[in-house]
Parts: structure tokens; sequence; C-alpha cells
């Protein structure tokens, strides 16, 4: 249960919004279950349903939505590449088909070994410092700027050691 | 150089901590209003300025507060921190570098509304920099520039950071707010308008991260100083983000009226040795694509003159395209991205946005058929004015303006059997 191991943190996010309004607290609530098992579980979407008193539908609904949740096991981190337009006149695309090609997976497949999913995301707002790409782990989602291929590889290569948490 | 008025810690490095911002001057303006001037004031002032939204519409940002529906409490105020236009990366370098003199605007838009609660709505993606606003908010409440009985008025503040969780569509005002209630972010119809009936049903100002920067100068330094910057009908200074085909990639604050080449080239270097501009889009992916010909390279980039192209300036996201790059691939890119997107709400731009990208993608795999230009054509202007909210038409602008203009690029995939 979240709500035994994070009760201070859910006091925190519903104290945020107006008391009659703590349905605003559902999307800090997904994120803070999604750091602890790694995806939205069924358990955890009823669990935060019953805290803000809305059916188990409303909050399942948004996971499809949004595209930082996931209700699926997926690796465990996800480096998510952005090839919108202004990174793609930088050469994102090459970067991600290089990159996913070292580590002998097709965009949006996962290592043999669980670790990294990788994936062609949306503009991330970074567009002078392409290639760039985000890596969405347990601990939060960092931005990783003006890369090689040679620099990604050796972040995967600190995740795998567990030198690097994202 | 110039001093920057934005992006201040190009001149000061350590703005970001609070003792280094409140040293040069930072929250002055804030408690000189709180401690002096009425809410009626403060919106004169702004509104004398010409302060217009920099999110990407231009509405004038006094006549916006001024619309708060009378005697009805209590108001909110968000800031849209939900930076998501490929090409915009203005918000994100104020956010990361400057967010004192950000919140400080915040707090400046929240006195003269007449809010006791601001939520400043950060996409998911800057997790991080929301992290960090949590840091300084806590250090405001701490050091009492955020609380109760302010400076030992009756105004009350507080200011709370939501993350959102990807979704382009969140930065439309009324998506933004269905979200912030923990709903699906898809627009609301309108009428009643935010000013009238926003979050949770209250009256609710929504200015986007760079219009809420610019409050604290203004009020600090007068309407009369802000407007002898920019165009008389543009004021001020504007955050261009330049990308694409260029040397120097980035951020460059400059007045309202500067011209593209001189962002381009003065600026930005130039595109690479031996390139040309083929075209710009000069409002990120949401664009009326513009030829790089002399004429628009010396257009003023001020609301008017770029409206006058038949473009718009929006948010001065400018991408530049060189000739290397072939418009019907531009074109696929900004349809992925509208298609991926579209929130679903309204049949044209689900349905349009879907059915655009597969066109363009056919025609770009060489697979085209020889009346699929205008299909994809047909298929854009038929999502036009008939959806709740602005995606919709910006999702065919560049098609449609890429067809127009460079409708060569595209039968070249016909004959050339690419």
């Amino acid at each position: 249960m979240l709500v035994e191991k994070y009760r201070l943190e859910i006091e925190a996010i519903l104290a945020k919004y107006p008391p009659e309004h703590k349905r605003s607290a559902v999307m800090p609530l997904l994120y803070l279950a999604q750091g602890e098992y790694g995806r939205i579980t069924p358990q955890a979407l009823q669990e935060i349903a019953a805290l803000l008193g809305i059916e188990p539908t409303q909050v399942g609904s948004l996971i499809g939505f949004y595209s930082l949740y996931y209700d699926k096991p997926t690796g465990k981190y996800h480096l998510q590449v952005c090839t919108d337009l202004p990174c793609a006149l930088r050469g994102a695309e090459a970067f991600a088909r290089t990159l996913c090609q070292r580590l002998g997976i097709e965009l949006g497949g996962t290592t043999a070994d669980g670790l990294i999913t990788v994936e062609a995301v949306m503009c991330l707002a970074a567009c002078d410092r392409a290639p760039v790409f985000q890596v969405q782990a347990a601990s939060g989602i960092h931005y990783h700027e003006n890369q090689t291929v040679e620099s990604a590889m050796a972040l995967i290569e600190m995740l795998r050691r567990g030198l690097a948490d994202g | 150089m110039a001093e920057h008025i934005l992006l201040r810690h190009r001149d000061i490095p350590d703005i970001d901590e609070l003792d280094v911002y409140l040293q040069h001057g930072g929250f002055a303006a804030f408690r000189t209003l709180v401690t002096t001037k009425t809410p009626q004031e403060v919106i004169d002032e702004v509104k004398a300025s010409g302060l217009r939204g920099r999110g990407g519409a231009g509405f004038p940002t006094g006549g916006k507060w001024s619309f708060l529906t009378s005697g009805v409490f209590p108001r909110y105020v968000v800031a849209n921190a939900d930076e998501s236009e490929p090409g915009t990366f203005k918000d994100r370098e104020i956010l990361e570098r400057n967010p004192f003199q950000f919140l400080e605007g915040v707090a400046i838009c929240a006195y003269a509304s007449q809010a006791k609660t601001a939520y400043v709505y950060c996409r998911g993606e800057f997790w991080d920099l929301a992290r960090g606003l949590d840091e300084d908010l806590g250090l405001l409440r701490r050091r009492g520039f955020l609380g109760q009985h302010l400076f030992g008025s009756d105004c009350s503040l507080d200011i709370h950071t939501h993350l959102g969780a990807g979704a382009y569509i969140c930065g439309e005002e009324t998506a933004l707010l269905e979200s912030l209630e923990g709903k699906l972010g898809q627009p609301r119809l309108r009428p009643p308008f935010p000013a009238a009936e926003g979050l949770y049903g209250k009256p609710t100002v929504i200015n986007n991260v760079e219009t809420l920067t610019n409050l604290p100068p203004i009020i600090q330094r007068g309407a009369a100083w802000y407007r002898a910057m920019g165009t008389e009908k543009s004021p001020g200074v504007k955050v261009f983000s330049l990308s694409g085909s260029v040397q120097r990639p980035g951020n460059y604050e400059l007045p309202l009226g500067a011209t593209f080449r001189e962002l381009i080239f003065d600026r930005g270097g130039g595109v690479p040795a031996g390139r040309k501009v083929k075209a710009i889009l000069p409002a990120g992916a949401s664009s009326t694509i513009l030829p790089g010909t002399e004429a628009v390279l010396d257009t003023p980039m001020d609301y008017e003159s770029v409206a006058a192209l038949g473009s718009a300036l929006g948010s001065a996201s400018v991408i530049v395209v060189d000739d290397r790059f072939d418009l019907s691939w531009v074109a696929l890119k900004t349809s992925r991205f509208f298609k991926h997107e579209s929130c679903g709400k309204c049949t044209p731009c689900r349905e349009g946005t879907y059915w655009m990208m597969h066109v363009a993608e056919r025609i770009e795999a060489g697979g085209g058929r020889p009346e699929d230009v205008s299909l994809l054509d047909t298929v854009a202007r038929q999502i036009q004015g008939k959806c709740l909210c602005a995606l919709g038409e910006f999702s065919t602008m560049p098609v449609v303006s890429a067809i127009e203009r460079f409708r060569a690029d595209f039968e070249a995939h016909m004959t050339d059997g690419r």
C-alpha cells in the first residue's frame, strides 16, 4: 500500500489543492505509484481512486491519455529520444537509429536484460541541444543534451553497472 | 551588448540564488505593490506597458486580467509552463536559470488578480525543473515572500507546482485547467472563458512563463521604460528560440521588431557553410511556413509584420530549414507531431491529423499517387475552422503552406521514384 510507506508525501501532495478538489492530486499520486512499482499497477490504481473518492476508470483513463504513465512492465530506464523537426534537422533520427542498432533493438524495444527501452518522443523543449534524450526512471526524469552515440552508450554502461540512476 | 531583461542570468550568472536575486533588486517590485498600490493600479501599469502574451496568442496581458468576473472569489492564477511546441525552449531556460524573476512575476500577477493561490503547471518532462522550483518556493515561504500577511499587509499568497505527464494539448489553457483538476487534458467549450469560470469554476488568469517574467522589470522601471523597447504595437523584448539549420542555435533576447536576418545570421551565425535558407517556421511546428527570401529575411519580427506575411510570430520559435531538406518531409514531421498530440475530442482534428500523416508518409515513401498532393491539401483544409481549440488549425498550417509554396518538393517524390 502506498499510503503506509508514503503517508507524509501523500499528505503534502493533497495539501497543495483545496480539500473539496482533491481529485487534482491524481497526477502526482500516479507519479508516486510509478516511482514505487515501475508502472501503475491495478492495485495502485484502486488505491489512488479510493484516496481521492473517484472511480478507478477515471484514474485509468489518464494512464492512456498521458504519455509518461505506464501500466505495462517495460525497461527499468526509458531512454526517450526527441526526433521532432528541430532535432531531426540536427541529426536526431540517425542518432536514434544508430543507438538502437548498437543495442540490438528496434525503436520502441527493450534490451534483453530488461534494462533499457529506447523510444522516439515528441519535442522535449531542448531543440538547441540536439541530439537530446530524457531518461525516465523510478527516480524521476532527467535530460541528457548534446549527445553522441558514444556518450549515450557510456551512460547506458553506467546504468547497467548501477553507477548512475537516470 | 544590451542588458538582458528576461535572460538576466546571462549578465548575473548566480541570479538563480535568492540572495543574489535580492541583491539585484529582486522582490522590490512585489513588496512595493503589496504595501503601496491597489490591484487596479497594477493592472493599469501593465496595460500601459503594452505587454502582450508571450505564449503564442499575443493577447494584451493587462486586458486579460481585467476580464476577471468582479466580486467572485476565490480566484486563481496559473502559470503555463507546459512548453511543448517543437522549436520552443525559452521558458525552460528562464525556469532553470532565472526562476525567482519568474516567481516574482507570478506573485505580481496574483496580487493584481486578487488571487491567494497560484499554480505553476510544468510539463512532466520538466521534472527536475519542478523539483528546483519546489525548493525555491520553500525558501520563499521561509523568508516571508510567500504566506499570510505579506510585509505586514492583508495580502496572502501561496504558489504550488503541478507536473503534467506528456501532452502538448495541456498548453492550451482550458485543457491545462482540466488537467490541473485531475481530468483528461481536453479543451473546454468557450465561453465561458477562464476569466469567468476557470480552475474549479472560479475566475482564473493563465499566463505564459515569459509573460510573467516581464512583470517585475515593468513594475520596477515603469510602463514608459518598457514601451521604449520594441515597436509601437509590439512593445518590449522577446526571447526568440532559434533552432534547426543554424550554426548557433539557442535563445536570443531581442527587442520585438528585430529582423529574421539579425536573428539567424548576426546572432545564430547563419546556416551551415555552403547552404541557403530555404524555409523558416517562425512559430515552431504551428507555423505557416515562410520561404527564405531576402524580403522575408528583412522582415521585422513583431506580431504585425509577421502577420502581414500571412504567417504569425506565435511563441517566436524560429526553425530554420536549409536547402538540403525537402518540405514534404517537413510537412510529414509536423503532421506526425500533431497526430500524436491531438487529444481526440474533436473529430476533424482526430481523424484529419491521422489522415494527413498517412498521406504525407505515402508521398514521402515514394508510393504517392499523382492526386495525393491535392488530397493532402484537401484533408488539411477540411480540418480548418471546425475544432474547439487551435491545435487542429495549427496542424494544417505547415502542410497547407508547404504545398502552396513548395509544391515541387512534394511532386518530386512522384517522379523520381524515391
